[in-house]
């Protein structure tokens, strides 16, 4: 992880209240991994005392460039959204454990999304593709206007989509698709709310496979103990979403 | 410039300590920057057997601040003394172990065994934990019991005690005095102010622990207040805390009457704010005419004509 003033190259709306921006900066050469994340300061002066930690949606390293997407859903994303390319953004990264791309061996991965929980499992499906490796994706969006990413997703891989109103692609939900699909695939990996967290991992219990928790968080690098989870098995009963994190094995932690 | 400053039990470089529960056991901050460059580092709560803490979310952001319920997370104190304490080891910068308990008995356990280590140069006692049920907060807003635990640390400990104060008391002084009559060495203070934010969507407080402890810029001015209070009655040093993230802060603690100043929150906005505070202070004590961080205690009460013990 380091510490650098990033520069935003461009920012874009890419769909309802959600906003892509790239950034420029020597941090794109470090070896960053899918589900990894930046954890950027916000504003100026004190108005905003934690940072906000957005997953990394995409590295271009002969660009030196990496992006982010990120949902409107406070003052805090608000004031990101509103910098501008030439602006610089204070950022620690990238921060935590990533899906273990170099590691993994497969033929076929079933990668599960859920709304704001897209954007990394964009970035692994380009790793994944660079491998060789077979991708198929299930995106789960409120509605049409939350749609992003279905043609970049497209160019990689078999895509489904579901809304919950059925305003673009199947009405229902990815556990809907997944069952009704039936995948024969090697391993899962699902970023998305708790709630479709816990659906997933249920559904495929008995395959293996990694999810990735969104948690409010206070330092983003292990120290404060805001953001923990769960884990039974492991040494200390629980692990730190922001350092061991927030990539896990799914059978690693218990959501609540 | 001169920014050494001697506490009991604590020989510091300069005036500035990281605050308990904001900087770990040191291992993360020290891939940041160098230990070395701190006054003394204040470790995470250790309790008498491991604490998993509070259910999640556990931070919420407010005005200027945030609110924390983490419910005094930790390994226990015998896990603490056999992989923390010896990394810390390793740094020329006294370490103060943050002790909390549920009950006097679990206080002084705590307190016995990590005094005896040598990297631990002084505690802080915690009777202020907002966050847990059984966490010591009726230790810091009770005078009687605040006293009898003082008393009852400082008797079997190796090592200076400071005790953390409860800014959340009708009147501070008072159990800044029933801990002073107990034996304290020293006062920190203060600890966060409870809280609470709703969410508005999910109709519900957003910490899961519904009330949370307040801290960062926007309790600075009731720090202030609470330090300079207790400068009035008081001789024993104090440890001022509360909102602190520029060198600026620093010095008006200094003026309020504290010896040493720690910076909480402001960490977690800025993972080097520790080194940079250090780093600026010379500047702007001589800016404001001070040749030394001595010479800067307790001058915020040089033109007092109104003595505020009582406010």
């Amino acid at each position: 992880m380091i510490h650098e003033h990033l520069e935003i190259i461009s920012r874009e709306t890419i769909a309802k209240d959600t906003v892509e921006m790239t950034f420029k900066g020597k941090m794109a050469q470090e070896n960053i991994l899918p589900g990894q994340f930046l954890h950027l300061l916000v504003g100026e002066g004190s108005n905003h005392m934690l940072r906000r930690p957005i997953s990394i949606a995409g590295v271009d390293k002969q660009k030196s460039t990496i992006t982010i997407i990120f949902k409107l859903l406070g003052e805090g994303t608000n004031t990101l959204a509103k910098a501008e390319p030439g602006d610089q953004l204070d950022a620690l990264g990238p921060c935590g454990q990533g899906y273990p791309v170099d590691e993994l061996q497969m033929n076929h991965a079933l990668l599960v999304g859920g709304g704001i929980g897209v954007p990394p499992l964009y970035y692994l499906a380009q790793r994944l593709h660079e491998k060789g490796i077979q991708v198929t994706m299930v995106a789960g969006f409120q509605n049409k206007e939350q749609v992003f990413y279905e043609g970049a997703f497209r160019s990689l891989g078999d895509y489904y989509l579901a809304t919950d109103d059925g305003s673009a692609g199947e009405k229902g939900f990815v556990t809907d698709i997944i069952k009704k699909e039936g995948f024969d695939f090697d391993q899962f990996f699902t970023c998305g709310p708790t709630g479709m967290l816990k659906a997933v991992s249920t559904q495929l219990e008995d395959e293996e496979g990694f999810i990735s928790i969104e948690q409010r968080m206070g330092c983003g690098i292990g120290a404060c103990f805001a953001c923990v989870v769960p884990a039974p098995d492991s040494e200390s009963g629980y692990k730190k979403i922001c350092k061991d994190g927030p990539v896990f094995r799914a059978k690693e932690v218990v959501l609540a | 410039m001169n920014l050494n400053i001697k506490l009991p039990g604590l020989d510091m470089k300069n005036p500035i300590l990281p605050a308990s529960g904001c900087f770990g056991f040191g291992k993360e901050y020290a891939e940041l920057y160098d230990l070395n460059l701190l006054g003394a580092i204040t470790i995470k709560a250790a309790t008498g057997s491991a604490r998993y803490g509070n259910a999640t979310p556990r931070v919420a952001e407010t005005s200027a601040g945030m609110l924390n319920a983490i419910g005094l997370q930790n390994p226990g104190v015998d896990q603490i003394i056999e992989n923390e304490l010896p990394f810390l080891a390793g740094y020329d910068t006294p370490i103060i172990a943050n002790v909390a308990g549920s009950t006097v008995e679990e206080y002084v356990e705590v307190a016995r065994k990590i005094s005896k280590h040598p990297v631990i140069k002084a505690i802080e006692l915690n009777i202020s934990c907002p966050n847990v049920k059984e966490g010591g907060v009726q230790f810091g807003t009770d005078p009687e019991l605040a006293k009898m635990v003082t008393a009852a640390v400082k008797e079997v400990s190796d090592v200076p005690v400071y005790v953390k104060l409860s800014p959340n008391v009708t009147d501070i002084t008072v159990i800044a005095r029933a801990v002073e009559e107990g034996g304290a060495d020293g006062l920190s203070l203060i600890n966060t102010l409870t809280g609470m934010q709703i969410n508005l969507a999910g109709r519900k407080p957003l910490l899961a622990n519904k009330i949370g402890g307040l801290s960062g810029p926007a309790v600075k001015p009731v720090a202030i207040r609470m330090v300079y209070q207790i400068r009035q009655m008081t001789n024993l040093p104090i440890i001022g805390m509360g909102g602190v993230t520029t060198a600026e802060d620093v010095l008006e603690f200094l003026l309020a009457g504290a010896s040493a100043v720690a910076v909480g929150t402001a960490n977690f906005q800025h993972p080097f704010v520790c080194s940079e505070i250090i780093q600026n202070l010379p500047d702007v004590l001589s800016k404001y005419g001070f040749s030394s961080v001595e010479d800067a205690i307790g001058k915020g009460h040089e033109h007092a004509d109104t003595n505020l013990s009582r406010a």
